[in-house]
């Protein structure tokens, strides 16, 4: 075909196939588009809720498999059903997959039919911040002992570098033993804890591991992630929490891979 | 030729082994059969990763690509880039396609004629597009930039579809033939989407193999469909990845071996994955069609040699 004939499309009309295409693509009321037909004048009405099935189904599934826990605590159809509307209401705008979701937890906390689970939401805060983690740059953890070397009179200025792995999700529910018992396969008991349980992800190597803050771990790890040095996070800890711990909560934040480096502030 | 040979440069620089794919039955690489990949003893074929699930900064997706890598070649399909769509290519997406290409210096390197993202919505389904002039420019611009952009040319793959655009002025085959005059790319051949777009549209699958040019195909894809019915009650096939490969299938790959000679060929199996033993027997019952066409050819060129 000689390329002048290639080339005499009409820029202005371009882009009228995609917009006609996917008017229709996320809602089922819609008829399927103009533009398009079975062969030889059939009718395309299955034919394209083919492709809106795809979307949809495909998008719920990306869902489903990013929130393991959720599904499970809700049961699929529930799951579903609430991952339907989501897809609908707030569409990928990425096309990585393993990006998608990150207004799932917002919209879980608002959705009317899980007013009675309200620590749902925060079971799937934790689980996209586990998805985070997982994909997250690769770093060699700080040593547990690194912090040994500092004098005692700087370590109050002392900054430590957080792992890009690294998140900390709070919580008023007791959401990581009910992420914990409903991420593996084994059965889930009955659920005894009933207080506020805030979340450290980390990801040392290749596995991702998710514990359990002490109190006013999250303020502080908070602050250091923020770049604050030692002195004022815990300060900022204290001041939310009297029974911060501090030299366990750097041992354990330590321990879990936390940070990658330490260093005086400027 | 199809101009498939990955770019000399690249071998010196090289951190993985240039193994050969030419013959090869391969399987789409599922993160599940990692352990069962890496314990095999029976090292052989090739792997095909999706490029989106390596687009991550680092953790488990790397480490197993790496892995894999190191023991496999590797095809690196790309599923999102909207090479079918009006809109211009995502440069974000594209450069951390091209990132994939360095760091792993995949054997084959292949995205679709179809399209995903539409102002800034990802639908995550491959759509179709009209076949006219105006959209083989504008396809062909995007295969350009993508190939300038990766230092290599890709290989395009022809779509499933379950509707046509009535504005189309072109046949299918038509239009990939003058996308490959136009750009040099090579061609991925799925023969699952022939069968299944031949059924949906009436046309018989013979007849689009005769009218394709083969002779720029560098890989053959295989899949299961499913069965639905169009608003007619007629058969509708579904492009559902989601278990084994049609007998119709297997009679259309051996026609198409019969007449290019043997091709990386990879079973997809997307979902429902099943356990590695059964792939690895899928993948075996196509290594066995292309070493027969293969033994077929050496005996020719014996006995015309
Ligand atoms: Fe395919």
């Amino acid at each position: 075909m000689p390329r002048d004939e290639l080339q005499s499309g009409d820029p202005g009309r371009r882009s009228d196939y995609a917009a006609a295409f996917t008017a229709g693509l996320l809602d089922p009321d819609r008829a399927p588009p103009d533009a398009v037909s079975g062969p030889n004048g059939k009718a395309a009405v299955k034919r394209y809720a083919v492709y809106r099935n795809n979307v949809t189904v495909s998008l719920i599934d990306a869902l489903a498999a990013s929130f393991p826990a959720t599904l499970r605590i809700t049961g699929p159809d529930f799951f579903r059903a609430m991952a339907r509307f989501h897809v609908r209401e707030t569409p990928p705008t990425s096309p990585l997959l393993f990006e998608y979701g990150r207004d799932f937890a917002d919209f879980i906390g608002r959705y009317e039919y899980a007013r009675s689970m309200p620590w749902l939401a925060d079971v799937a805060r934790i689980e996209r911040a586990w998805l985070d983690a997982y994909h997250a740059a690769d770093a060699e953890p700080l040593a547990s002992g690194a912090l040994a070397s500092i004098p005692a009179e700087r370590l109050a200025d002392t900054v430590l570098v957080p792992h890009p792995a690294t998140r900390a999700i709070r919580s008023r529910y007791p959401a990581v033993t009910i992420f914990a018992a409903n991420r593996s396969d084994g059965p889930v008991g009955r659920i005894e804890a009933n207080g506020p349980e805030d979340a450290l992800v980390t990801r040392p190597g290749l596995e991702v591991f998710v514990r359990h803050l002490p109190p006013g771990g999250a303020v502080f790890l908070d602050r250091l992630m923020a770049g604050e040095p030692l002195g004022a996070a815990a300060a900022a800890a204290f001041a939310e929490r009297a029974e911060f711990d501090l030299s366990a909560n750097i041992a354990g934040m330590l321990q879990a891979g936390a940070f990658i480096a330490a260093h005086q502030e400027e | 030729m199809n101009g498939l040979a990955p770019p000399s440069r690249v071998s010196k620089t090289s951190r993985f082994p240039a193994y050969p794919v030419a013959d090869l039955a391969g399987i789409s690489f599922k993160h599940e059969h990692l352990h069962a990949i890496l314990g095999d003893d029976a090292k052989g074929g090739f792997f095909e990763v999706h490029a989106e699930n390596y687009m991550g900064a680092g953790g488990p997706p790397h480490d197993a690509l790496t892995k894999i890598r190191r023991d496999y070649p590797v095809s690196l399909h790309g599923v999102c880039m909207s090479i079918g769509g009006p809109r211009p290519l995502d440069k974000a997406h594209l450069g951390r396609f091209k990132a994939l290409v360095d760091r792993y210096e995949p054997a084959l390197v292949s995205e679709h004629l179809a399209w995903s993202t539409h102002d800034t919505t990802y639908y995550n389904d491959l759509l179709p597009l009209p076949y006219t002039p105006a959209t083989v420019s504008r396809v062909a611009d995007h295969i350009d930039e993508v190939q300038e952009v990766i230092g290599r040319p890709i290989l395009l793959e022809n779509p499933s579809t379950y509707v046509l655009f009535p504005e189309s002025t072109m046949g299918e085959t038509d239009f990939i033939r003058a996308l490959v005059r136009r750009t040099d790319c090579g061609l991925l051949l799925d023969v699952n989407n022939v069968f299944v777009s031949a059924t949906n549209h009436g046309y018989s699958a013979l007849s689009y193999l005769a009218d394709f040019p083969l002779d720029h195909v560098g890989e053959i894809h295989l899949a299961g469909h499913a069965e639905q019915e169009d608003d007619e009650g007629d058969l509708l096939l579904i492009d559902s990845h989601d278990g084994p490969v049609a007998d119709a299938v297997w009679k259309l790959f051996d026609i198409v071996i019969g007449r290019c000679g043997p091709l990386p060929t990879l079973i997809e199996w997307d979902s429902d994955i099943p356990d590695w033993p059964v792939l690895k027997a899928e993948a075996a019952a196509a290594q066995a069609i292309l070493d027969r066409h293969a033994d077929s050819l050496f005996g020719k060129a014996h006995a015309t040699g």
